[in-house]
């Protein structure tokens, strides 16, 4: 036992954390040829509409609770004038809100993802990968947070999952403090780091290329000839 | 002043006969791969008609191009800031999908050759070149072609739209035109400024755009900048692709494939001399009918001696300056006053040029006075306000007394050669009332109607030696893998000898491949 808890909460997350990082690298490098995001908007327009809006709009604040939520340990929240109470309505409220919206927007993409037959016809088999785990990993999560939460009130994760996750950050990993927690919680833990693993391999990688510069750029562009190609 | 040179197009769609030779070669030459089937870098059009992709000419819906918003020159999709921030990254809801151009198939031929013995003939279905399935056709390229349907399509037609007074399509009454169309090479381009990754580009020597493939990542806005709807999106690649204007041709001055194989010899290219630094003055220029001369006063005279020492002082080379004094492009567009920009309203300042066609309005006139007496066809390019508005509406923003001024200069053009060859008298005052001289008349024949390669086709070479190192250079581009015969010979290629090589790829003296 002590065993597999090594293996999924120390041996796992590294191995998910070192594949994203020399992944990401490995792959600007040597693939900016097949670098997008992969819109199948030119294939069809209506349910991507309502799908890719719902979706995005919703993960954008759930990844940000995300980090404050793990990022922030439970004292400095306490210093800021946050105390448990309004931190659970925080993150159950607005947090459940914007789950939901992303769940919505998760099962129009998949549905639309399997149902249209032009869109099914494009999609590669990580789109497939990509899209099935987005929507296990939301559905988890808002399992977590509103059955798990309900039913066992007294689970607080972040005495828990969060000091796990901080610890891994200052490489000092420690598998028990994932000893006592719900399963539904620990699925959705796994399934993120598995889709970090994932995520330099897929289209997943024009997170990185928001391009916020474009705000401040000039409209034309001119390129000279440079030597080289 | 910053003069850059640009090298442009004039189309005399006179001459225009609608082969659709240039869509062939450019199409077998650039988008003969998967995910670029639909894609025509060049496409003929059928006017009136609703084009490719359908009604690329409604700006409302596709919002494509430039405006002018309190006093500012803006993308008419929106500002920098509204495409990154409100969620248009997400979803753009201005943009054309696959079916407003066509889906594309294929035969199913082979159920020709292997159908068992039945009571009717088999016969090959189409198939979609995306899912692999039958389909239905309902839409294709050139579905217009020659007005077919044009009962039902020709009134969708936005720029017969914008004309008032009903108009029947009753064949005997209509008038057609052809409308090639490739990507226009603008000197304010909208889809470099709707790039959000910077991949799209106008390069400094020529003015050619392009899409760096490597950067592109696929957000779209390309697709609704361009108001021409020549910026295609590869449903292969997720990238965006558009017309090179065959750039390795036109670096070894040679004319890009669309023009090389025009059987109407009717593509002119040629250079162009700007002032860089007053393009978005141009652009913003208030009113739309202005925008046409504002354009053309942006180009520069290459004879100008001002002219060309800020040239030279801003790195052209004394081949692009000479080539700008022979373009065909700066006669016809600035000299002669008889190409105009398509859709100058857009404000992108495109630099493929087009001389109206007289010979539909002429033909029109057919069994009427005006060809009986040459001098009719002024009163009847008078009478002609339909298809004349309908050309403004297309080239000059609405503009009709510019097309109409270029029309009497052909049509003078005709009488006056017509009397040459003919021997008969002519008054050479009559030249005088449409701004020619009988020098500029025959000079304007030979190149519209002679229309020698040479004289067509004037495009300097550039000058790589500037830059790079060509012989160091020789062989590094083209197949990636496995060319033998692209390089320049190294001692042992693949660890063979030449007598192995020799013999592998002779045989009996013939070169086998």
């Amino acid at each position: 036992m002590n065993m597999i808890n090594q293996l999924l909460w120390v041996i796992f997350p590294y191995i998910c954390l070192a594949v994203f990082v020399v992944g990401h690298f490995f792959r600007y490098k040597t693939d900016q040829f097949n670098w997008t995001a992969k819109s199948s908007e030119f294939i069809e327009k209506k349910q991507l509409m309502i799908g890719s809006l719902l979706f995005h709009i919703g993960v954008i604040p759930v990844i940000f609770g995300h980090i404050s939520g793990l990022g922030i340990p439970k004292s400095w929240m306490a210093a800021l004038g946050v105390n448990d109470h309004l931190y659970h309505i925080g993150a159950v409220y607005i947090g459940g809100f914007f789950g939901f919206v992303t769940l919505a927007g998760m099962i129009v993409l998949t549905a639309r993802r399997f149902t249209k037959s032009t869109v099914r016809k494009l999609s590669s088999t990580s789109d497939v990968i990509v899209n099935i785990l987005l929507l296990f990993i939301v559905f988890m999560g808002m399992y977590a947070t509103l059955v798990t939460n309900a039913v066992q009130p007294d689970f607080d994760y972040r005495t828990s999952i969060s000091l796990w996750f901080r610890h891994l950050f200052i490489l000092q990993p420690d598998a028990t403090l994932m000893s006592n927690v719900p399963l539904s919680f620990k699925i959705h833990v796994l399934a993120g780091f598995l889709i970090l693993a994932f995520w330099p391999f897929t289209r997943l990688v024009h997170v990185w290329s928001v391009p916020l510069n474009y705000v401040g750029r000039s409209y034309i562009l001119y390129r000279k000839n440079h030597s080289g190609s | 002043m910053k003069i850059k040179a640009q090298i442009a197009m004039v189309m005399n769609l006179d001459k225009c006969i609608g082969c659709h030779t240039c869509s062939v070669t450019c199409k077998s030459t650039w988008t003969n791969r998967e995910g670029a089937e639909y894609m025509w870098f060049n496409n003929v059009e059928t006017k009136p008609g609703m084009g490719y992709p359908k009604r690329w000419e409604d700006q409302e819906v596709y919002k494509g191009g430039w405006q002018m918003r309190k006093g500012k020159l803006e993308l008419k999709s929106g500002s920098k800031l509204s495409k990154v921030a409100l969620g248009k990254i997400f979803y753009n809801p201005d943009m054309p999908e696959m079916k407003d151009y066509y889906e594309p198939w294929t035969y199913d031929y082979e159920k020709l050759t292997t159908s068992p013995e039945r009571e009717h003939s088999p016969v090959a279905r189409p198939k979609s070149m995306v899912t692999g399935e039958y389909m239905d056709l309902q839409w294709g390229p050139n579905w217009e072609d020659d007005l077919a349907g044009a009962h039902i399509t020709g009134p969708q037609d936005p720029n017969i739209q914008k004309i008032e007074e009903e108009i029947k399509f009753n064949f005997e009454q209509s008038f057609m035109m052809y409308l090639p169309r490739l990507c226009e090479h603008c000197l304010n381009p909208s889809c470099v400024a709707s790039c959000p990754s910077g991949a799209m580009y106008k390069r400094e020597e020529d003015g050619i755009v392009l899409v760096d493939q490597e950067a592109c990542r696929g957000w779209r806005y390309c697709m609704t900048g361009c108001p021409y709807k020549k910026v295609y999106f590869n449903w292969k690649t997720n990238k965006a692709e558009k017309c090179t204007f065959c750039y390795p041709r036109i670096e070894s001055g040679l004319p890009t494939v669309c023009s090389e194989t025009c059987t109407g010899r009717i593509r002119y290219l040629g250079v162009l001399l700007y002032d860089a630094d007053r393009v978005l003055e141009v652009a913003s220029t208030p009113n739309e009918k202005d925008l046409y001369k504002a354009q053309c006063d942006i180009f520069l005279n290459p004879y100008d001696p001002a002219v060309i020492e800020q040239a030279r002082k801003d790195g052209i080379a004394e081949e692009w300056i000479e080539g700008a004094q022979n373009s065909p492009v700066y006669k016809l567009a600035i000299e002669y006053k008889l190409a105009f920009p398509l859709h100058p309203e857009y404000r992108t300042l495109p630099m493929v040029w087009y001389v109206p066609p007289l010979s539909p309005i002429m033909n029109y006139f057919e069994g009427k006075d005006s060809i009986k007496n040459p001098d009719m066809i002024f009163p009847a390019i008078e009478e002609m306000r339909t298809p004349i508005q309908y050309l403004a509406n297309m080239l000059t923003a609405g503009d009709a007394t510019a097309v109409k001024e270029a029309l009497q200069r052909m049509a003078m053009m005709r009488s006056y050669m017509r009397a040459l060859s003919s021997g008969k008298a002519f008054d050479e005052s009559r030249l005088a009332r449409v701004g020619l001289t009988a020098h500029q008349t025959q000079q304007m024949y030979r190149l519209l109607a002679i229309a020698k390669y040479e004289d067509r086709f004037v495009v300097p070479t550039s000058h790589r030696e500037s830059y790079m190192d060509p012989y160091r250079a020789q062989g590094s581009m083209g197949y990636d893998m496995g060319c033998d015969g692209c390089g320049p010979a190294s001692p042992n290629p693949m660890n063979k000898t030449g007598k192995e090589i020799y013999e592998e790829n002779f045989y009996g003296g013939i070169w086998r491949d």
